[in-house]
């Protein structure tokens, strides 16, 4: 074996530590991630929570029975929220001379990469909990025992990275840190076109389609699902298929962005017109 | 000292590379003896950091062929990465860490072990002077700070061939002969330096070889003091009160270089009484507003060379 794959994983470690450095550094994009579910959480659940509730159509429809339906949502919305940081945090990044070092360095290929996902995948981590950990505060109650939560986190660990390569790939893609952030602001509008926040049926036709059959609807059935006890069905199945198709494609798209645009930075910074 | 030294560090040969519609590389062949520096000269556009960044692996030529330390840059870029060390044009440290985690950075991406990572980082803090600074994070660093510190890890892994791609531009006068300084002691350890630089002067302080880059082509290649004999010695710079008296003189001083904006006549020459004299014959009867007298600059080199003067600034 090469060198380059003998040290795939130190080289892989040594970029996470750099990431933990930079979030320690530079904290806000992390408070923001973290915070924002956490606000949004207290926002729909007392703001809109009791009419929200009423109209989810049981028999005790409430803010209380809100509260249990929108949980879910807001624990993939902090998903979504990590992934406009890693793709602000990617694009900052490769617009930094120090890529194009680590691009003449003997370093294994895709390392790089690897310690953006990986550290983003910690603080998704944060952010979860801290969501979590409000909602339980504030009265939420999941059905689930031990295996329902571990197969719970194992679902968001796949959504996790599965979204999280998706925007590395982003970031790579976008011409500046402005567009990065925005890049990745669909991620979250999707989750609001899906069964997070109401139920599709309320929505009308062609619009109720599309939520229904957007990769993220399956995902946060399947979450709700584990943690309240509702019905899976065939969306267990269908979110493993999602993550795993997100996740290979998102990785094998930054991958090659990653190989083919070396020069990027060097371009951006000499270019006077263009 | 003595005697033919073994294979070249750094070989290329019909290195040629286009970027959309431009042409930035149009068949170069360079051989760079071990031990040595050589330097790349030439306007900003002329190509100089398309030619790094080919033969340090960041991007392929179009066609040609790339030999550093014997190894095909284009087959075995990794082979490649373990024997140089490059230090950009923009400065490569990370903002956020402190000059003495960008050295550790460097130090863990090496592979080294943690002692020796940390002696190295120590003693590069010190080589390079930038022990006091060293807590603080690179963002508050200034440009000759950035710069050492570039120079610092670039050193981390230690190279056998290092790129330099216009190490010191934008600098104070201090702080590029302090990066010289770091040249020169570099070069008695043994290492090669390939650089790129639009002074003369630099070229000319540091380099065993030059190599003059215009429009994408190598258009002369010696020591410094060849292509100095190349060069008539600097200019004659005539300036004119119209457009009239300026074509005048354009007409009696053949080889002149004209600014029609400027009113300005540029004639290569020596700064002697003799050739002097000469040269206001030869513009008898024409009203000159003011003349001055230049030394030898890249300017000279390209006038006398490309028969033009090229105006820095252009992008590539």
């Amino acid at each position: 074996m090469t060198r380059t794959h003998t040290f795939a994983l130190r080289d892989s470690a040594t970029m996470l530590r750099r990431n933990l450095k930079h979030m320690v550094r530079y904290p806000s994009v992390s408070l923001l991630v973290v915070g924002i579910p956490v606000i949004l959480l207290l926002l729909f659940v007392y703001v809109f929570g009791g009419t929200m509730g009423a109209g989810l159509g049981t028999a005790s429809g409430g803010r209380a029975e809100y509260l249990s339906y929108v949980t879910p949502g807001i624990i993939l919305l902090a998903v979504a929220g990590v992934a406009q940081g890693t793709a602000i945090s990617v694009s900052m990044d490769m617009a930094e001379g120090i890529i194009a070092r680590f691009r003449t360095m003997g370093i294994s290929r895709g390392a790089v990469l690897t310690g953006h996902v990986l550290g983003y995948t910690l603080q998704t981590i944060l952010g979860l909990a801290a969501v979590i950990g409000v909602a339980l505060a504030i009265g939420f109650r999941p059905s689930a025992g031990p295996v329902e939560w571990i197969a719970a986190i194992g679902v968001l660990s796949m959504v996790t990275l599965a979204v999280t390569w998706l925007s590395v790939a982003l970031g790579l893609k976008a011409k500046s840190v402005e567009s990065a952030s925005n890049i990745a602001m669909p991620l979250m509008l999707l989750l609001f076109l899906g069964s997070g926040f109401v139920p599709t049926d309320s929505m009308p036709g062609a619009m109720r389609s599309f939520a229904e059959y957007q990769p993220f609807t399956p995902v946060i059935e399947t979450l709700r699902g584990l943690l309240m006890g509702t019905a899976i069905g065939h969306d267990g199945v269908l979110a493993v298929g999602w993550c795993a198709l997100i996740g290979l494609a998102g990785y094998r798209w930054a991958m090659r962005l990653y190989d083919r645009d070396p020069t990027r930075q060097v371009r951006l910074l000499s270019a006077g017109r263009a | 000292m003595s005697a033919t030294r073994s294979a070249p560090a750094l070989k290329a040969i019909g290195l040629r590379k286009s970027f959309a519609n431009t042409v930035a590389l149009d068949g170069i062949d360079l051989a760079v003896e071990a031990g040595s520096v050589f330097a790349l000269l030439g306007p900003n556009g002329a190509g100089k950091t398309t030619t790094v960044q080919i033969l340090s692996t960041l991007i392929r030529a179009d066609a040609g062929e790339v030999l550093v330390a014997g190894h095909d840059a284009a087959r075995e870029p990794d082979a490649v990465r373990q024997v140089i060390g490059v230090t950009g044009q923009s400065v490569a440290v990370d903002n956020l860490l402190t000059g003495e985690e960008n050295l550790t950075l460097m130090a863990d991406l090496n592979h080294l072990g943690r002692a020796e990572g940390r002696r190295r980082t120590s003693d590069l803090l010190e080589r390079l002077d930038l022990v006091e600074e060293s807590r603080r994070p690179a963002a508050t660093y200034s440009g000759g700070l950035r710069r050492r510190l570039d120079l610092a890890m670039t050193l981390m892994g230690d190279p056998e061939i290092i790129f330099l791609d216009e190490p010191t531009t934008g600098l104070d006068p201090r702080s590029r002969r302090a990066v010289w300084r770091i040249v020169r002691d570099l070069v008695a350890g043994g290492v090669t330096i390939f650089l790129t630089t639009h002074y003369l002067e630099e070229a000319d302080h540091l380099a065993d070889r030059v190599a003059l880059l215009d429009h994408g082509r190598l258009i002369a290649e010696g020591t410094p003091d060849e292509l100095k004999r190349r060069i008539p010695g600097g200019h004659i710079r005539f300036e004119f009160a119209d457009a009239q008296a300026l074509d005048a003189a354009a007409r009696a001083l053949p080889g002149s270089s004209k600014d029609e904006d400027a009113l300005t006549l540029r004639v290569p020459s020596g700064a002697g009484i003799g050739s002097l004299r000469a040269l206001l014959d030869r513009l008898e009867g024409i009203p000159v507003e003011r003349f001055s007298i230049h030394t030898p600059d890249l300017d000279d080199v390209f006038l006398a060379l490309t028969g033009h003067v090229e105006r820095g600034g252009e992008p590539l």
